[in-house]
């Protein structure tokens, strides 16, 4: 029987691809690999579109079914591309009763943009996180990889539209 | 959201040490954990040593440490000789360290003053602001994996399991489960494959201990795991961390390396016959997954949903193997049980809760940060004299500990001592160590209905009262804090809170609730006014408009 089964080969030839099978290669190409793998693809490919569903999922034997419920369940996963910049807002206890509210309704008022939303022109994808663990900078927010703490609506929105 | 989360690179540059010959006369150390790096403390030890080096002072260290607590006012860079300590310190600004490094004269290591730091017991932290965390070579000069060594050459792992049974170590995770106990039952469990997850799913906002400890002292938590291991008879381990923290994860995977290189991790360890290795398993963002049935589906690839107990995971866990779970912390606290004494470890602390605690503080205090005190230490202790009271001198409303399961004590117990059973009593939870202190601008009705939102948004869906319940007790929340609220929808909420907690598979949805329980006890004025007055006395809540009847 092992002789009739053939390991999917990549959705395109894009290298990236090979850091994913990598991944799932180390571990055995076994279901439990399943997270890792998509780990390993968002990481590389800033999201996850079907064809890296797909092939995740054929690699480890795991249904589709399976795997749209997992990328779908964990919050880390988007299965849509982002803007240009990024800007998380944490949402932490600490930062919240310090203000995260205010910089979240602040954002909306002014750039017309919700969280886990991005600007029609593609520009600013607005993320919250739970907790980035920079509570001794409350209120802190990420933009563009960068952490900002003790902000204020007024200066985080002059730096989103400069950028 | 990787790539935006990482607050920094860990150190590809090693420290000025390599490149240092002779005797040194004075150390500068500086805090390389996510709050202090967030704000460019890498840049600091580069230019501190360019700095130090220029004014021609070959005989200073500048090493990158782990966390010094005091987070508020970093980047802190610390000269160990004197105690010194500097705060909020800029890269362009290093001058006066090179100053201060210049008068120093060599000398035992002094604590840095203050109350912040002299009212601290330092246990698991005892490392922190000292060790350089991706150097094996340091953690084996402060005494580590003396522990393991002493495990694997004196002791069966039966003395190992008693000698944790009576240090009275108690789970860190916030259940307060005797260790030894769960040891015990692991190591009984029928079959050969026996798994250890250490888990470091560090959900609950507002708690970054684990954090802490990883990014600062991982060599620590491996070993912790590895005496665990011995003791249980597993073979193979786990760390479930989230990926929210990049930096710990980073930490951990040299962490890893270098003990596996070093033979502290592998096939025979030490040059015995013992067996362990450990592996890193990223979390993907789930709440949920902190509970340990959840976070075993979790590690086998699948969605993080828990499933009913019994069958204990200690007798089946991880692909249906007797599996051992404990948290960071616990972990942490092995080797210095081993190392010094089951006695030493209980002799700190009051009644069933034994040894020391470390505590997040964060919210509206002035010392936000990590600090690590005997169990039993008041609350007043812990918010004024370590933490240095509240921001602007604002009168303390209360503090919520234990995360979205947690509750809020108030004023009037400022003075109690913080045991498990005490918390307990007050309507709280010791959950993992989050303190999050509040004052009169928090209005307790929209805490609650924030924590409420946390849930609702949590819940993984599996059973119903959790699903449903979160959602309609966060709407009953949403609909006072708007005003709209009448006496009949505060008794519907405080039976459908009764509900979820009786009715729910986890600890998420049985403690759901408890935010609701515990502002009812002791803020149930707050609610009263927002119904009856449709008033917030905090000034937080905005009402709708009132409609004006035809």
């Amino acid at each position: 029987m092992p002789a009739l089964y053939k390991k999917p080969s990549p959705p395109s030839d894009d290298k990236r691809w090979k850091i994913v099978e990598t991944r799932m290669r180390r571990m055995g190409d076994r279901p439990a690999a399943l997270i890792e793998a998509l780990h390993a693809a968002q990481e590389a490919f800033g999201y996850l579109d079907e064809s890296a569903l797909h092939f995740v999922g054929d690699t480890l034997g795991v249904p589709h079914s399976r795997v749209y419920g997992v990328a779908t369940f964990y919050s880390f996963f988007t299965l849509k591309p982002q803007g240009e910049h990024t800007c998380v807002v944490c949402t932490g206890t600490a930062c919240y009763i310090n203000g995260a509210k205010e910089i979240l309704a602040g954002l909306e008022r002014e750039l017309h943009v919700k969280p886990k939303q991005t600007t029609p022109d593609n520009k600013l994808s607005i993320l919250t996180a739970r907790c980035l663990g920079a509570c001794s900078l409350a209120p802190a927010v990420i933009v563009d990889g960068e952490v900002a703490g003790k902000i204020n609506t007024g200066e985080l929105i002059a730096r989103l539209e400069a950028m | 959201m990787s790539e935006q989360n990482a607050p920094a690179r860990p150190a590809r540059r090693r420290p000025a040490e390599e490149t240092h010959e002779g005797p040194t006369r004075a150390h500068a150390y500086v805090c390389e954990a996510a709050s202090c790096m967030s704000l460019q403390a890498h840049d600091i030890t580069v230019k501190l040593g360019e700095a130090a080096a220029a004014a021609g002072q070959s005989d200073v260290i500048v090493k990158r440490v782990g966390c010094m607590g005091l987070c508020a006012a970093g980047p802190l860079v610390q000269i160990p000789e004197t105690g010194e300590m500097f705060n909020a310190v800029s890269p362009d600004a290093v001058g006066p360290i090179v100053a201060a490094l210049k008068k120093v004269k060599p000398g035992a290591e002094k604590l840095p003053h203050g109350p912040f730091f002299e009212h601290q017991v330092r246990v698991v932290t005892e490392n922190f602001g000292e060790l350089d965390p991706e150097s094996l070579d340091d953690y084996l000069g402060r005494g580590g994996y003396e522990a393991l060594q002493k495990v694997l050459s004196e002791m069966t792992s039966t003395e190992v399991r008693e000698e944790i049974t009576k240090s009275g170590l108690r789970g860190r995770g916030g259940a307060g489960y005797p260790t030894g106990l769960k040891w015990t039952t692991v190591a009984k469990a029928p079959g050969t494959q026996k798994y250890v997850i250490c888990n470091a799913d560090e959900g609950d906002p507002g708690a970054f201990m684990d954090r802490s400890v990883l990014e600062s002292d991982p060599f620590r938590v491996l070993e912790g795991m590895a005496i665990a291991a011995f003791a249980v008879h597993a073979t193979e381990g786990y760390i479930y961390c989230r990926a929210e923290y990049p930096l710990a994860v980073a930490r951990l995977r040299s962490a890893i390396r270098q003990a596996q290189r070093a033979g502290f991790l592998g096939q025979g360890i030490a040059d015995t016959s013992f067996t362990f290795d450990v592996q890193i398993r990223l979390g993907a963002g789930a709440f949920v997954c902190g509970e340990e049935t959840a976070l075993i589906a979790s590690v086998e690839g699948k969605r993080g949903t828990p499933r009913p107990r019994p069958p204990y995971p200690a007798v089946e866990g991880l692909f249906g193997c007797p599996t051992l779970i404990n948290n960071v912390e616990s972990f942490a606290n092995v080797p210095a049980i081993l190392r010094k004494g089951s006695e030493w470890y209980s002799a700190m602390g009051v009644g069933k809760s034994k040894g020391t605690k470390v505590f997040a503080l964060a919210g509206r205090i002035v010392n936000t940060g990590l600090v690590e005190v005997p169990m039993g230490m008041s609350l007043r202790e812990i918010v004024y004299d370590i933490g240095g009271g509240i921001i602007d001198g604002r009168p303390f409303k209360a503090v919520q500990t234990g995360g979205p399961s947690g509750g809020c004590i108030p004023a009037q117990f400022l003075d109690m001592p913080m045991t498990y059973e005490s918390l307990i009593e007050v309507g709280s939870f010791m959950g993992s160590g989050g303190l999050i202190v509040m004052d009169d601008t928090s209005c307790m009705v929209d805490v609650a209905k924030y924590f409420m939102d946390f849930c609702r948004d949590e819940s993984c869906g599996k059973c119903v009262p959790c699903r449903v319940g979160t959602t309609q007790m966060w709407m009953l929340l949403d609909k006072i804090t708007r005003g709209q609220a009448d006496l009949i929808d505060l008794a519907q909420l405080e039976r459908l809170a009764g509900v979820v907690q009786k009715m729910s598979l986890c600890g998420l949805g049985q403690g759901a609730p408890n935010p609701i329980f515990s502002t009812l006890r002791y803020f149930r004025d707050e609610y009263m006014a927002h119904i009856e007055e449709r008033r917030c006395p905090a000034g937080v809540c905005e009402f709708d408009a009132v409609e004006v009847p035809a």
